[in-house]
C-alpha cells in the first residue's frame, strides 16, 4: 500500500495532474502546500473513481446481488446437482433488462466454481442470440467451446448436417454417472427461438430430458411471454422452470443499495479518505433533495443499471477541489439523466426553422394531425409573414426549403414514404416528430426570441 | 470380381476414376468414400449390359405351371463378349445389399417361371458378418474371412432371381479340426465351409452334407475342365503372348484380372507382411473394411489394362514372368499361380509351395502369435527371419512352378524381358507407370487401413502404441531393402512410397469417436428419499413399464410383428400432443421385439430412427437411413438412388426394416418427394419395410399431404390420446414405487391439475420433481421429508402462474401509470390501439392527478420501450417516435387487475 504522505515532487504523475488542477485554483499563496495536498487527494480521487466506475460499468460478480436470493437459492442447487449428480435440467431466467440476469447467473456460476466437488467438473458452453444467429453457427461454436474440434482432426469442419450428427452423437455416448455435465447458457434465448425449426433448442432440451450426458440448459430472457413462443415439442421437453427475476425492492431498500453502490470498500487504501468518503454518502442519503432525486428515479424505472448510470455522472464531478459527492451534483445528474432530446436539438435551430416548425405545429393542430407537405408549411410561413411579422425577414423559397431539409435531417420531420424519384420534394408528405409541449417548452428556453414569434407560438389564430 | 462384368465404354471412366484415386489417396483416406462410390454407380450401370441366357436345353419342363429347368446358365456380357457358364451345383456370389459384400451360395436348381422370369434355387452359405454379434461368440475361435457358414436358417428365400448371380467361386468343404489349406491365387474367390449355422448354434457339417459339397467341388472341376469357357488355359496364353494376338476370348478378360488380383493382394501381403507378423495378440487377419476397399481395386486396375489394349497386358505379364527369379519381388511371383489358376480346382493343400504370401504371412502370423507375444521387442530380428523366409518361399516357389508351366523360359527372362522393351519402349514405360501406381494405391490403402487397425487395436494399450508406430515407419524402407534386388523398377518405386504415407494416419470424422470428456469426481448417487425420487421422476429415467399405454403398445405390438412374419411391409401412423408417450412407445415396442428376434421367436429385422427435428433438412433423413443400413455416407440425392434401389430390387437374404421416423411433419417439402418416398418403399415387393411414422397432429396426412402421399400412408393409423389424470397418478406412482416420497393427494393434485391442462406426462413429472426441490428446501427447517399438497401446490404456481400480473406488479410507478394511460386512451378510442402521442396526453393529465413531476417525451420513450422488451406492450419500431403505435400483450382486464391490487 501507498504511504498516505509523501513528498509531490517525487512523483512523476503529480506534475500531469498539475495543469489540470492549477486553473482551477490559482491562488498563488499556498502553492505549495496546495500542492502537496492536492496531490494527495488526487490520487485518493482517482482511486475512488476507479473504484466507481468498476463497480457501474462491468457487471462483475463481485457486486452484491440485491433482492434475489431466493432465486440465487434454486439457481445454485439446480447447478449443484448437476454437477455432483448429474442431474440433467432446464432452467428460464427471465427478468426485465438492468433486473440482474446475467449478475445473478454470473454469482452462481463463481461460488460453485469455487465449491470443492465441483471443481473441474463441468463443461460450459455460452451462447448469446445476438452472436448465434442461426444454428450452424451456433453448433459450430457449441463444438469449439466443448473442444470437441479437435477430435474431427484436420478436417475441414464438416457440413451443416454432418455437424449436427457429430454433436449429437458426441451428447449421446454419454450418460449420467461417467460424462461430464456440460451447462448451456443461452443469452437472448428469445432470439434462439427463431432459428428455423428450432432444432437447436429441441436438441438441448430433448437431451436434457433423455439418458445422455448429462447437460443443463440455462436461458436469459427478458420477454415474458417466452413460453408461447416455444414450439409445442420444444415447449413439452423444457421442463417449465422458471425464475423470475422482479425488481421488487421498494424505496427504503432502494435508497440502500444507493448507499451500498457509492460506499467506498474497507480495503481502500487512504483509510481517513475512506471514512470521510462514506460519512459523507450516508448523509447524502439522508438529504431531502438528494432522496427527491432518487425518488424521482425510482418512480421512473427500478432497474439498477439507471441508477448505476445517474452515480456515474454524478461521480464524474468529483475532484481533487471538489472531493466529495454533494446533492447538487446528483440533482445536475438527474437533470442530464431526464432531459428530453428532442426538445435539446431545438434549442439549437435557427429563427426560421423555429418558425417552420411553429407552422407545422398550426397545421397539426388545424388537420388534428393529418400529414403536410412542405408547401402547406411554406403557406402558413408566408401568411405570418405578411400579416403579422415584424422583425422577420421575408426569405427566398429555396432558402426555407434548405431550412426544411436541415429539419428533416435532424429527424425532427419524418417523411411518410421513401422520397422518389418522380415526386417534387415540394410536396411530400410529412409528419412531425414534436408535441406541441415539446415545442412550447422548447421556446421558453429558446434564447431571443422574437416576441411576435413566442406570440404566434403561443395562438394560431392571433394573426386574424 | 468385377472384372467379368465390365463394359468397354465404362472402361473410360473407370480408368479416370482410378487415377483420381490414386492421386488423393496420398492425402487423405477419404477419398475410400468416394471411390466406392463412383463404383456403385458403375455397377449399377454395368449390370444393365449384361445378358444372361440359358446354357443348354431345357432339362424337363412342368406343363402345368409352364416352368422348364435348366442346367446352366450363361453370362454374356454383351460389348466385351465374355462369357461365363454356371452349372447346377456350382457356387455362386449373388448380389446382396452392400455390394462389396455380395452373397455366397450354392446353385441348387434353375428354371424359367412363367412370367418368363429366370429363376434359380440356392443353398445359402452365410459370412461371418451376416451372423449376429451376440452370437458370433459361440464360435470360440477366430474366423478368417474366407469362411462361411452353411446356411441352415429358416425363413431366407432360396428363391433367387438369376439376375442377381454375379459369377461362380469355389466353396471346400473342411473338417473342424483341419487347418485351412494354403491357397494360391483368387482368395476372393474361394471360401471354406467348415460349420453350419442354423441360427441358435454352430454345428459341424454333417458327413452328407460334406461329401455333397466335396462332390460339388468335384463335379464342377470337371465341368470347368471341359466347358471352353472355363477353361484359363495358361498354357495356350503365353504362346498368344508370344504371337501378339489380340484376340478375345472370354479367358482373356479373366486372366488379367485374376492375376491383378493375386498380385495385388501379395503386393499388400509385401508390405503387410511385417505388420501382419507384428500384429499380435489379435489374430486379426480377418480385416473386412480393408478387405472391401482392396476389393474395390481391383476391378478399375483391370479396366485399366483391358483398355490399355492387348500389348500392354502382354508386356505386364512378361515383366511378371520375370520376377520370380528375383527373390524379393515377391508381387510378381504370384503370376504364375494366377494363370494356373483356373483350371486346378482342388486346391494344392500345405505341401504346394506355390503358395500367396499373404497365405504365407497369415500363416508366419499364426506361427508368431505362439511364438511370441511382445513383437516390438523382437521386430528388428522377427523382420529379418521374416525376409528369409520370403526368399526361401520364392525359390520354393519357383521349383514348384518350373513344373507346370515348363514352356515359359523361366530361367532366362532377362533376355525376354528386354527383347519386350525394345519393342515397345515407350509402351512399356507406360506400363510400368500403371503398374506402379496400381501398386502403389495397392499398398497404400493396404497400408493405411492397416495402420488404421492397428491403431484401433492398439487403443486399449497406449504405452505399446509408440514403439509400433515407429515399426510403422521403417516398413517402406524394409521394402526398399528388398527392392535393392529388382533395379529394374523399384528404384522409381521406392521413393514414392517412403514419402507421402508413412507420418499420417488421418481420422476422418467418419471413424472419430466423438466423446464428451469423462467427468472427474463421480457422480454421487442419492442419498435421501426425496433425492432417489428425483433421480426415478426424471423424464430420463427408463421405468420397466410403461403403464397405461398397454393398449397402444398391443396395437404397434402386433402390427409389426405380423408384418415381420410375413415378410412384408407397411406403414403405420402415430399421432398425438406432446409427452403422451408415443415415442416411448414405440421403443419398448422395438425393445420387445428385438428380445424375441434373439429368441428366435421372431425373424431378424434392422431397426433405423430418424427424427425429423434431428435433420437439418428433410432431404438428410436419406443420408442417414442409409448410413444406418450400410454405413455408407454419401450425399442426399445419391443416398436416395441407393435407398430406392435397395429397397425396389428382390434382396434375397435381406432383413426386414423397422424404420421410426419421428417428427414426421418436419420431413415435409414443398414436393413431398421425400415423405413420397417413404411412403413408397414400403408398398413395393421386395421392400421389406415397416415404417412407423410418428407426428402430433392426427390429421396430418389429411392436413399437408398431397393425396399421393396420404394414399401410400395408408389407414393404418393410431391415435395416443393425453392422458387422463387417473393415468397420470398411476404413472407416476409407479415410478415412485418402493419409496415413499409423495402423499397420495399430492400425487393427485399434480395428476388432476395436468390433466386438466394438456395430459402431458413431461410436464406431471416435471413438477413432482420441482415438488421435491421445494419440499428439501423446506426441510431445512425441521418437517418430515414427504412432498405435501403445500410443496405440491407451490411448485404448480411456479409453473403456471402467468408471469405477467407480477411482472406488473412489480413495474415502477410511472411505468404503472403510463398502462393506466393505455387503458384510458384505449377507452377514449374504442380502439385497441393507440400512439405514443395519444397516450402521452393521458399521461401527463395522469400524472397531474397524481401530483407527480410529468416525465419529458424521452422518458416515455424509454418507459415504453422496457414494457415492450418486456413484452407486455407489443410496440412498432421506435424510429417512428412519437407516433409510435402500441399495443397491450394481454387482456386490459389483467391489466386492471394488476393495477387496481395496489
Amino acid at each position: 500500500m501507498r504511504p498516505t504522505a509523501r513528498p509531490s515532487s517525487a512523483r512523476a504523475p503529480a506534475s500531469l495532474r498539475e495543469p489540470r488542477i492549477q486553473p482551477m485554483k490559482p491562488s498563488a499563496m499556498n502553492k505549495r502546500k496546495l500542492k502537496e495536498s492536492s496531490a494527495e487527494s488526487a490520487e485518493n480521487i482517482s482511486q475512488v473513481q476507479k473504484i466507481l466506475r468498476e463497480r457501474f460499468c462491468h457487471h462483475c460478480a463481485a457486486g452484491k446481488l440485491f433482492g434475489m436470493e431466493q432465486q440465487y437459492r434454486h439457481l445454485l442447487e439446480l447447478l449443484k446437482r448437476t454437477t455432483v449428480h448429474g442431474e440433467s435440467n432446464s432452467a428460464l431466467i427471465i427478468g426485465p433488462r438492468g433486473s440482474g440476469k446475467t449478475a445473478l447467473l454470473n454469482h452462481v456460476l463463481k461460488d460453485l466454481r469455487e465449491m470443492k466437488q465441483v471443481r473441474e467438473n463441468l463443461l460450459e458452453v455460452h451462447l448469446n442470440g445476438l452472436l448465434q444467429t442461426n444454428d450452424k453457427v451456433a453448433l459450430k461454436e457449441i463444438t469449439r467451446q466443448l473442444q470437441l474440434e479437435n477430435v474431427v482432426g484436420d478436417k475441414v469442419f464438416g457440413s451443416f448436417a454432418e455437424n449436427l450428427a457429430f454433436l449429437l452423437e458426441a451428447l449421446r455416448k454419454g450418460d449420467r454417472t461417467s460424462s461430464c455435465p456440460i451447462l448451456f447458457v443461452l443469452d437472448e434465448f428469445d432470439l434462439f427461438v427463431h432459428h428455423k425449426n428450432q432444432t437447436l433448442l429441441y436438441n438441448l432440451f430433448d437431451i436434457s430430458q433423455s439418458a445422455q450426458t448429462p447437460v443443463t440448459v440455462i436461458g436469459l430472457t427478458c420477454r415474458q411471454d417466452i413460453l408461447e413462443l416455444l414450439e409445442k415439442r420444444v415447449k413439452s421437453r423444457f421442463s417449465h422452470r422458471q425464475i423470475y427475476l422482479t425488481n421488487s425492492f421498494d424505496f427504503k431498500q432502494y435508497i440502500k443499495i444507493f448507499k451500498k453502490q457509492l460506499s467506498l470498500p474497507d480495503e481502500f487504501p487512504d483509510e481517513s479518505f475512506a471514512q470521510k468518503w462514506n460519512n459523507n454518502v450516508q448523509h447524502l442519503s439522508e438529504d431531502k433533495t438528494v432522496q427527491a432525486v432518487l425518488q424521482n428515479l425510482f418512480h421512473h424505472t427500478k432497474d439498477l443499471r439507471s441508477l448505476h448510470l445517474l452515480l456515474m455522472l454524478a461521480g464524474s464531478a468529483v475532484t481533487v477541489h471538489h472531493p466529495l459527492l454533494t446533492a447538487a451534483d446528483l440533482q445536475e445528474a438527474s437533470r442530464h439523466h431526464s432531459t428530453d432530446s428532442k426538445a435539446n436539438i431545438v434549442h439549437g435551430l435557427s429563427v426560421l426553422e423555429i418558425c417552420l416548425i411553429i407552422a407545422m405545429k398550426h397545421l397539426n393542430e388545424v388537420y388534428d394531425g393529418e400529414p403536410f407537405n412542405f408547401q402547406m408549411v411554406y403557406n402558413e410561413f408566408q401568411k405570418f409573414i405578411q400579416r403579422k411579422a415584424h422583425s422577420m425577414y421575408n426569405f427566398e423559397k429555396p432558402v426555407v426549403m434548405k431550412a426544411f431539409e436541415h429539419l428533416l435531417q435532424l429527424e425532427l420531420v419524418q417523411p411518410l414514404e421513401r422520397p422518389s424519384v418522380r415526386a417534387q420534394r415540394e410536396y411530400l408528405l410529412m409528419k412531425l416528430l414534436l408535441d406541441s409541449s415539446q415545442i412550447m417548452e422548447a421556446l421558453q428556453v429558446y434564447p431571443n426570441c422574437p416576441t411576435d414569434v413566442k406570440q404566434w407560438a403561443a395562438s394560431s389564430l392571433s394573426w386574424l | 470380381m468385377y472384372a467379368e462384368r465390365i463394359d468397354k465404354p465404362f472402361c473410360v471412366s473407370s480408368h479416370l476414376s482410378f487415377f483420381f484415386f490414386c492421386f488423393v489417396l496420398n492425402n487423405n483416406r477419404k477419398v475410400f468414400v468416394c471411390f466406392s462410390f463412383s463404383l456403385g454407380i458403375m455397377n449399377t450401370r454395368q449390370q444393365s449390359k449384361l445378358i444372361y441366357s440359358w446354357y443348354g436345353k431345357p432339362l424337363n419342363s412342368d406343363r402345368k405351371l409352364r416352368t422348364s429347368q435348366y442346367t446352366g446358365i450363361l453370362i454374356t456380357s454383351e460389348s466385351t463378349k465374355t462369357e461365363a457358364c454356371i452349372q447346377l451345383g456350382d457356387f455362386i456370389l449373388v448380389e446382396g445389399v452392400n455390394a462389396d459384400q455380395p452373397y455366397v451360395a450354392q446353385l441348387m436348381d434353375l428354371y424359367e417361371d412363367g412370367a418368363q422370369h429366370k429363376r434359380a434355387v440356392v443353398q445359402w452359405f452365410c459370412r461371418l458378418e451376416e451372423i449376429p454379434q451376440n452370437k458370433r461368440k459361440l464360435l470360440k475361435r477366430e474366423i478368417s474371412a474366407q469362411e462361411v457358414f452353411f446356411d441352415q436358417v429358416l425363413g431366407y428365400d432360396t428363391d433367387i432371381a438369376a439376375e442377381t448371380i454375379i459369377k461362380s467361386i469355389m466353396v471346400l468343404p473342411l473338417h473342424l479340426g483341419e487347418e485351412l489349406p494354403i491357397i494360391t491365387l483368387n482368395r476372393e474367390q474361394t471360401f471354406y465351409v467348415r460349420q453350419s449355422w442354423d441360427g441358435k448354434c454352430f454345428k459341424v457339417l454333417s458327413p452328407d452334407t460334406f461329401s455333397k459339397l466335396k462332390e460339388a467341388n468335384k463335379k464342377r472341376g470337371v465341368i470347368t475342365n471341359s466347358s471352353k469357357a472355363f477353361i484359363p488355359s495358361d498354357i495356350l496364353t503365353p504362346v498368344k503372348r508370344e504371337t501378339g494376338s489380340v484376340v478375345r476370348s472370354a479367358t482373356k478378360s479373366k486372366n488379367p484380372d485374376m492375376e491383378i488380383e493375386s498380385k495385388h493382394s501379395t503386393s499388400k501381403s509385401s508390405l503387410a507382411k511385417e505388420r501382419h507378423s507384428q500384429r499380435v495378440a489379435n489374430n486379426d487377419i480377418k480385416t473386412p473394411t480393408a478387405r472391401k476397399k482392396l476389393e474395390l481395386n481391383s476391378p478399375t486396375r483391370s479396366k485399366s489394362r483391358l483398355l490399355g489394349c492387348e500389348v500392354l497386358g502382354l508386356l505386364d505379364d512378361d515383366c511378371d514372368s520375370i520376377a520370380p527369379l528375383e527373390p524379393s519381388a515377391t508381387k510378381r511371383k504370384v503370376k504364375f499361380p494366377s494363370e494356373i489358376l483356373g483350371s486346378p480346382p482342388k486346391i494344392p493343400c500345405s505341401n504346394d509351395k506355390s503358395k500367396s504370401t499373404i497365405e504365407t504371412a497369415e500363416e508366419r502370423q499364426r506361427f508368431s502369435e505362439t511364438m511370441q507375444f511382445s513383437p516390438y521387442t523382437k521386430v528388428k530380428d522377427f523382420s529379418e527371419k521374416d525376409k528369409n523366409l520370403h526368399e526361401k518361399d520364392d525359390i520354393l516357389s519357383l521349383v514348384g512352378y518350373q513344373k507346370p508351366s515348363s514352356q515359359i523360359p523361366v530361367l532366362t527372362p532377362r533376355s525376354r524381358r528386354t527383347c519386350a522393351q525394345k519393342t515397345s519402349a515407350l509402351i512399356a514405360e507406360q506400363i510400368s507407370m500403371l503398374d506402379q501406381e496400381d501398386f502403389q494405391s495397392g499398398s497404400d490403402s493396404s497400408y493405411s487401413s492397416n495402420s488404421e487397425e492397428e491403431e484401433d487395436d492398439d487403443m486399449p494399450c497406449t504405452p505399446e502404441k509408440k514403439p509400433k508406430s515407429s515399426r510403422i515407419f521403417s516398413t517402406p524402407k524394409s521394402s526398399r531393402k528388398s527392392a535393392v534386388h529388382t533395379p529394374a523398377k523399384t528404384p522409381k518405386k521406392t521413393p514414392l512410397q517412403g514419402t507421402p504415407r508413412t507420418p499420417r494416419t488421418p481420422r476422418t470424422p467418419r471413424n472419430a469417436t466423438p466423446e464428451i470428456p469423462r467427468r472427474i469426481q463421480a457422480a454421487q448417487e442419492p442419498a435421501s428419499v426425496l433425492e432417489e425420487a428425483r433421480l426415478r421422476l426424471h423424464v430420463s429415467a427408463i421405468p420397466e413399464s410403461l403403464p397405461c399405454r398397454e393398449e397402444e403398445f398391443q396395437d404397434i405390438y402386433n402390427f409389426v410383428e405380423s408384418k415381420l412374419i410375413d415378410g412384408t411391409g407397411g406403414c403405420m401412423y402415430i399421432s398425438g400432443v406432446p409427452g403422451t408417450g408415443k415415442t416411448a412407445t414405440v421403443h419398448e415396442v422395438i425393445r420387445c421385439l428385438q428380445q424375441a428376434a434373439e429368441n428366435e421367436e421372431l425373424p431378424p429385422f434392422q431397426f433405423v430412427e430418424i427424427n425429423g427435428m434431428k435433420l437439418t433438412d428433410p432431404h438428410q433423413a436419406y443420408v442417414q437411413i442409409l448410413e444406418f443400413l450400410t454405413g455408407q455416407k454419401v450425399t442426399a440425392t445419391h443416398a436416395a438412388v441407393l435407398l430406392a434401389k435397395l429397397f425396389s430390387t428382390p434382396g434375397p437374404k435381406r432383413k426386414t426394416t423397422v424404420l421410426i421416423v419421428d417428427e414426421l411433419d418436419l420431413l415435409w417439402t414443398r414436393k413431398q418427394n421425400v415423405m413420397y418416398n417413404l411412403f413408397d418403399w414400403p408398398t413395393q415387393k421386395h421392400s421389406k419395410l415397416i415404417i412407423l411414422a410418428i407426428a402430433n397432429t392426427m390429421d396430418l396426412p389429411e392436413r399437408i399431404m398431397m393425396n399421393r402421399v396420404a394414399s401410400r400412408l395408408g389407414l393404418t393409423r393410431m391415435s395416443f390420446q393425453p392422458y387422463t389424470y387417473k393415468q397420470l397418478q398411476q404413472i407416476v406412482s409407479s415410478r415412485l414405487k418402493g419409496v415413499k416420497a409423495f402423499e397420495e393427494d399430492a400425487v393427485q393434485l399434480v395428476s388432476r391439475k395436468v390433466a386438466a391442462l394438456s395430459g402431458d406426462a413431461r410436464r406431471c413429472l416435471d413438477i413432482c420433481r420441482r415438488a421435491t426441490e421445494i419440499c428439501e428446501f423446506a426441510r431445512q427447517k425441521r418437517t418430515p421429508e414427504i412432498v405435501r399438497m403445500a410443496h405440491v401446490t407451490e411448485a404448480i404456481d411456479e409453473m403456471f402462474s402467468s408471469p405477467y400480473v407480477n411482472a406488473i406488479r412489480n413495474a415502477s410507478l410511472h411505468e404503472q401509470i403510463f398502462l393506466k394511460a393505455i387503458l384510458a386512451e384505449f377507452r377514449r378510442a374504442g380502439i385497441e390501439e393507440a400512439t405514443v402521442q395519444q397516450i402521452y396526453h393521458h399521461y401527463v393529465a395522469l400524472c397531474r392527478v397524481e401530483g407527480l413531476q410529468s416525465p419529458t417525451v424521452s422518458e416515455i420513450m424509454a418507459i415504453c420501450s422496457r414494457l415492450g422488451a418486456c413484452r407486455l406492450l407489443l410496440v412498432e419500431a421506435s424510429n417512428k417516435y412519437l407516433h409510435m403505435r402500441v399495443r397491450l400483450n394481454l387482456s386490459q382486464d389483467d391489466v386492471m387487475y394488476a393495477l387496481r391490487e395496489e
